[in-house]
């Protein structure tokens, strides 16, 4: 005779750096439902936004979340001259793009760390950790700030890159250009992170179609899409790359669309180093007319959308954001039921999810709920798995 | 010549109040409320455009809602308006059973904006603590008479 039993996971746990809830029902070893609950970080920054001007918007909405700082101002500056019909100088285009994607390589590093954490791959875990902190000082070097850059602003950027930044920018990408080798080799190469992550958290392309995700989760299944490609912004069409698709939807295609991408970062950062043109870096904007805006922006995690609506005031009369996580992470309700407790932890993590953005996620403790297992238990129990693979395999 | 805004154009024909082009990728489509339900299961399935997300705005006129879909192959995003002028009685038919990217984002609206949405299977709390009051709208606005 089986029974229903529910392990919560959450409000805070070691599983994720943010405050959520899943509850698992499990049957046995297998999840059979989860329900997701959010709603510990709301802030109310939409209704907040209302209050601020155009200007101090960006800064508001660059405190929405830490690790893609620069995605929802860079977002939020696209639907303002969207409205405005601004015409942003070349040379700001060319190092909006350039922040953008040392955003992505810093912010896929840390989930592939993350990832490599909970499937007990502690020395994936610090070498990728290792490669993100020059990325890090990059930013310090060019914005003077480690993680808010606060780089953006309507009609161009606040600060520009000098010709001494690029030497520096360039001998970092080198050194990442060969640590991401290694990665592949590493990660993808390894029989034990293959037979673990393979098969695990499988979202189908009709599935993530119906979810409609974004970003990595949706490339991973087989969906083609990217905003940088499909809605060019910054400069993303005048450089060359490639949109990185994998079929299976398994955690492992997630794993490898992220690492593939980071290698075009890299690519998309060098030719805009090398073509970006001198010149002014803002449009000097005073007022921004009555109308309305929509602005997108691939963030690390998929689109990032938001919808800007002025009355003619220096207010927006309604800034709405949608973060990519609101999309993926609904969609775990698919990815982690059918498989076991063990595969739980890196599947529910493998949408790369970020609460602050989405603020938003929960699994519901009832008090007749017997807790089995808590957050670092299911780690654990990740991790063993993965140990005897390793025995498997015989390493 | 971009086809999918054509035949969009041309299937809803006499279902469109208003067809405003904002720029070449960024078009919004006033309908009537009634046919919401209808015209997203047109775009999404036939057409197969993503659901992006929907915004909601508390106007003077009443509380008007953008059902965002976008066209990935041209970047394009049309955006459906609707108005519910009755703000003592506002309902909508729930995009959730069609597909269920509609799912959270109708909750929100309907806790922080007060929308009914009908035919929704899971409406409840998303965002708010379980102890905000009854009846009390974040989104909502003051306006003048």
């Amino acid at each position: 005779m089986s029974h229903k039993v529910v392990i919560p996971i959450g409000p805070y746990h070691p599983l994720q750096e943010e405050p959520e809830f899943f509850r698992l029902y499990v049957d046995g070893e297998r999840v059979i439902d989860v329900d997701i609950v959010i709603g510990y970080l709301h802030r109310g920054i939409e209704k907040l936004a209302e209050s601020k001007h155009f200007d101090q918007v960006t800064f508001l909405v660059e405190r929405i979340c830490g690790i893609c700082s620069t995605s929802h101002p860079f977002a939020y500056v696209n639907a303002v001259e969207d409205l405005a019909k601004i015409q942003v100088p070349e040379r700001a285009l060319y190092i909006r793009t350039i922040i953008a994607e040392l955003e992505r390589i810093h912010s896929h590093l840390l989930w592939l760390g993350l990832a490599g954490h909970f499937i007990g791959y502690n020395t994936v875990w610090m070498w990728a950790w290792k490669y993100r902190e020059p990325i890090l000082d990059c930013f310090e070097m060019i914005s003077g700030n480690r993680n808010h850059y606060a780089m953006m602003k309507i009609g161009g950027v606040r600060r520009d890159i000098r010709d001494q930044d690029i030497l520096p920018l360039n001998k970092t990408l080198d050194e990442l250009t060969r640590a991401l080798e290694m990665f592949r080799g590493v990660v993808m190469d390894d029989p034990v992170i293959q037979s673990r992550l393979k098969g695990v958290g499988i979202l189908t392309k009709k599935q993530a179609l119906e979810w409609s995700v974004v970003g990595p989760t949706a490339r991973a299944s087989g969906l083609s899409i990217d905003v940088r490609k499909d809605d060019p912004y910054g400069v993303y069409d005048k450089v060359s790359w490639n949109v990185i698709v994998e079929k299976e939807g398994d955690v492992f295609a997630k794993t490898v669309v992220r690492i593939l991408e980071m290698q075009e970062s890299i690519s998309i950062i060098r030719q805009c180093l090398e073509k970006m043109p001198k010149g002014k870096i803002d449009a000097d904007i005073k007022d921004i007319p009555v109308g309305e805006g929509i602005g997108r922006v691939e963030a690390p995690r998929g689109e990032c959308f938001h919808y800007v609506r002025s009355d003619g005031t220096n207010r927006p009369i309604r800034h709405k954001v949608r973060a990519p996580s609101f999309m993926n992470v609904a969609s775990n309700k698919i990815a982690a039921v059918g498989g076991t407790i063990s595969d739980a932890a890196i599947t529910l993590a493998a949408v790369d999810p970020c609460y602050c953005c989405t603020e938003r996620t929960i699994v519901i403790d009832r008090p007749t709920d017997k807790k089995i297992m808590n957050g670092w238990d299911l780690i654990k129990l990740s991790q063993q798995k993965t140990e005897q693979l390793k025995k498997t395999h015989n390493l | 010549m971009n086809t999918v805004k054509l035949e969009i154009k041309k299937r809803l024909s006499d279902k469109i109040i208003d067809w405003h082009e904002h720029s070449g990728r960024r078009i919004y489509i006033k309908i009537k409320a009634q046919d919401l339900k209808e015209i997203s299961n047109l775009l999404f399935f036939d057409h197969g455009l993503r659901f992006c997300t929907a915004s909601g705005q508390d106007t003077p006129l009443g509380i008007e809602i953008l059902y965002h879909f976008g066209f990935d192959y041209t970047g394009e995003i049309f955006s459906l308006r609707v108005l519910l002028e009755d703000k003592k009685n506002l309902k909508i038919d729930s995009l959730t059973p069609l597909f269920p990217a509609a799912e959270w984002i109708e909750r929100e609206m309907w806790e922080l904006l007060g929308i009914d949405f009908i035919g929704h299977p899971n409406l409840k709390k998303l965002l708010l603590d379980d102890e905000w009051p009854q009846g009390k709208y974040p989104l909502r606005h003051e306006h003048e008479s």
